[in-house]
């Protein structure tokens, strides 16, 4: 997506070019194209009219035209906008000068709530405090067993009642008991709602104002559509919400929500969900999401998981081979003993800027790392670092090596040049670099 | 109530704009401004944008051939087309197995317990199938609905094997001559190729335990759900071949335009809409319904 935005706009720009001069209609073609990528990644109409509105002028300004790189300019641009628009650098929670620092979230049903919840508590405990979670979902079949069961898994205490206790009553007698309980943070964990359902909003008013929480974050979809401004505005003009949790981050929705809901309401997106495992939440960072909206991948956010699982001078490396064309099987191999430790490999490749869509039917499988390995280890040292040497009868030693068809050993190959390919493809976007891109290329 | 009056209750809490935006641009001419306001008007519908240029580019040369008089009648049509197919589920087998499929927090486990209940109410016997191993206390959800709704109930511990839970299923459905079963999965984003896997081995077993089963592999669909809705269908589709989508939480403000795209693009129909909390909010899809409910005056 990101070469397509960039290759359009070069387009567009490439027409004018001849002609030295910029006209009206010029300038529309290009924003076209920049409203198009908006509103497929689900950013909100009006926020996108808004947007284009205000890059418009700085986009055509002399620093594109000039440029010999317009399209990617633009791009820049827009890029530029929008994560100024996010907030620019990553918002925490602010906690209260006397604990218990209590913490209400609120949403939609099904947007994540409870394992939001379960993911604060967790970092939270990793940061050396003591939360404690509050079951004030009555409504949800299974909510409070689900809440408890989570509790358990994270080593965190829940107060939880039974099922037709008042929820404004639950959280009262909740951070009463934390302050007995000297807790320094209390999670509220209330019942998914629709923001126009009348009673059920005046239900979070009431706790609202019973609990005074130091602050209500709103837990949103990243794969929300139009409706984001809407869910967004009403929650924050009936409850009023500090900030926002995007969740399902690990999918391969482009997150425009995020865009659309600090918008309208000039609140931050302050953490994102990626997966259902318990793992902490991470912080929202404006500028890789503003990438993301764009189709951009996320490769800072892959800097980082190579970072927590390898040493950053294996990182480095890492960098390097994907990049170069040397990446030889054994690389592979060693990479992907790595990779495993930082989690679903799919997932990695997808915040590859322009490797994600296309490796989708790659499909290096998770299950299948290990039958990979043994395929590799069967090669002799010479025909890993040159697979073109693999002919037929290698192929059959290999496969009854590591005890596969040689179907197998010939999928690894194609995959493996493919991903070559691929690889290669990416270092030719090196010279012409994307200028807002980290030092990363 | 009717979907339709459901619908028309749930968005006259909104009062948006748009709708009243919408009436005004039916009684003006059309027109450059109209067009584009209807554009608009489908692009917040989350009907998307390529799809949403289609639908104005076809009333546009529709409307220089002189063959439109009226918008809101020439928009009717071009949506219709797009949605038209067949609705409901036909039980064309005993028992009747319907397998349920979605990403997380879409509420497949909820629309589960309000089909149960439908069968239920029509005098059938169903059987629920706990085929969420994975996350925490959704065996006990379902659970809660197969009580609700008298229905019998096949679990296994939490982590098990969701294929061998459906396999169970289907072998007691027919040894208790149960007339439906249902089967619950685990939400699973689309891009997680092992929880992939997972899935087309449930469908697969299911098969084994009966031939031509699961009849019905729903895909449960979230209103709210954007552009990303196309992809969840395709990657599911392409996985397990989907036979129609469940549209769910309708009763909100959001619209699930992105199910034109669908319609469009993998020949998927919608078959039930979700459009409330209670236990008989699920309902037949309504094409006109639909329709009339993009544009629905307050």
């Amino acid at each position: 997506m990101f070469e397509s935005l960039t290759d359009k706009l070069e387009g567009v720009f490439k027409r004018l070019k001849g002609r030295g001069l910029l006209k009206e209609e010029d300038v529309a073609a290009a924003m076209k194209e920049v409203r198009m990528a908006l509103l497929e990644a689900d950013v909100n109409f009006r926020a996108v009219k808004a947007f284009v509105e205000k890059v418009k002028e700085r986009a055509v300004g002399k620093e594109v035209l000039e440029s010999l790189t317009p399209g990617q300019q633009v791009v820049k641009v827009v890029r530029d906008e929008l994560v100024s628009l996010m907030g620019d650098v990553h918002k925490g929670i602010r906690l209260a000068p006397n604990p218990p620092t209590v913490i209400m979230v609120i949403g939609l049903q099904g947007s994540g709530k409870t394992t939001s919840v379960a993911k604060m508590a967790m970092t939270f405990r990793k940061e050396g405090r003591r939360p404690m979670l509050v079951a004030a979902d009555t409504q949800r079949p299974a909510a409070i067993t689900q809440l408890q069961s989570l509790g358990k898994t994270v080593g965190v205490p829940v107060h939880a009642t039974q099922e037709k206790d008042d929820p404004v009553r639950i959280c009262r007698d909740a951070v009463t008991r934390a302050r007995n309980e000297a807790h320094d943070i209390v999670i509220l964990d209330t019942a998914g709602r629709l923001q126009i359902d009348t009673d059920l909003m005046n239900q979070l008013k009431e706790i609202r104002r019973d609990v005074s929480p130091h602050e209500v974050l709103l837990v949103a979809d990243a794969m929300t559509g139009q409706e984001a401004v809407n869910i967004a505005e009403t929650f924050d003009k009936e409850i009023g919400i500090d900030g926002v949790i995007l969740t399902k981050m690990d999918g391969d929705a482009r997150g425009g929500a995020a865009l659309s809901i600090t918008w309208v309401t000039g609140k931050p997106v302050k953490f994102i969900g990626v997966g259902e495992k318990l793992d902490p939440l991470e912080a929202f960072h404006p500028d890789r999401v503003a990438s993301r909206i764009l189709g951009m991948g996320d490769v800072l956010s892959l800097i980082e998981k190579a970072q927590e699982a390898v040493e950053e001078k294996e990182a480095l490396e890492l960098e390097e081979k994907l990049l170069s064309d040397s990446f030889s099987l054994e690389d592979l191999r060693d990479q992907m003993r790595q990779i495993r430790k930082m989690g679903p490999l799919q997932g990695l490749l997808g915040m590859v800027p322009g490797l994600g869509s296309k490796l989708k039917d790659v499909n290096v499988d998770e299950g299948q790392l290990r039958r990979v390995e043994a395929i590799i280890n069967s090669m002799t040292p010479l025909e890993r670092r040159n697979h073109a040497i693999i002919k037929g009868s290698r192929r059959r030693r290999i496969a009854d090596g590591s005890g596969v068809t040689i179907a197998d050993v010939n999928r690894l190959l194609k995959q493996y040049i493919q991903m070559r390919k691929m690889m290669k493809r990416f270092t030719g976007m090196k010279g012409k670099r994307f200028p807002g891109l980290p030092r990363f290329m | 109530m009717a979907f339709f009056d459901r619908l028309k209750a749930g968005l006259s809490k909104t009062r948006n704009g748009l709708v009243h935006r919408a009436s005004s641009l039916f009684s003006s001419p059309i027109n450059e401004a109209t067009l584009e306001e209807l554009e608009e008007i489908l692009i917040l519908s989350d009907v998307g944008p390529a799809c949403a240029g289609d639908i104005v580019s076809s009333i546009r040369s529709r409307q220089s051939r002189g063959s439109v008089n009226d918008l809101r009648t020439a928009l009717k049509q071009e949506i219709l087309k797009r949605v038209t197919g067949e609705s409901g589920l036909l039980r064309v087998d005993t028992p009747f197995v319907i397998m349920v499929v979605g990403v997380n927090g879409v509420g497949k486990t909820t629309s589960i317990g309000k089909l149960a209940r439908k069968y239920h109410d029509e005098g059938l016997q169903v059987t629920l199938a706990a085929g969420d191993t994975f996350r925490a206390a959704a065996i006990e959800q379902l659970e809660i609905w197969a009580q609700r709704t008298q229905a019998q109930f096949v679990k296994h511990q939490h982590g098990a094997d969701p294929a061998a839970v459906a396999y169970d299923a289907v072998m007691s459905a027919q040894a208790r001559k149960s007339d439906v079963v249902i089967v619950d999965t685990a939400g699973r984003l689309h891009t997680k190729s092992n929880l992939m896997e997972e899935l087309k081995k449930i469908h697969r077993v299911l098969g084994k335990a009966m031939p031509h089963a699961p009849h019905e592999v729903l895909l449960v669909l979230d209103a709210t759900t954007g552009q990303n809705g196309l992809q969840q269908a395709k990657v599911f589709h392409q996985a397990i071949g989907l036979t129609g989508i469940v549209l769910t939480k309708l009763d909100g403000s959001a619209k699930g335009g992105i199910v034109l795209a669908i319609r469009e693009e993998l020949k998927l129909p919608v078959k039930l809409v979700g459009v409330g909390e209670g236990m008989d909010d699920l309902q037949d899809f309504v094409p006109e319904d639909f329709v009339e409910a993009l544009f629905q005056e307050s």
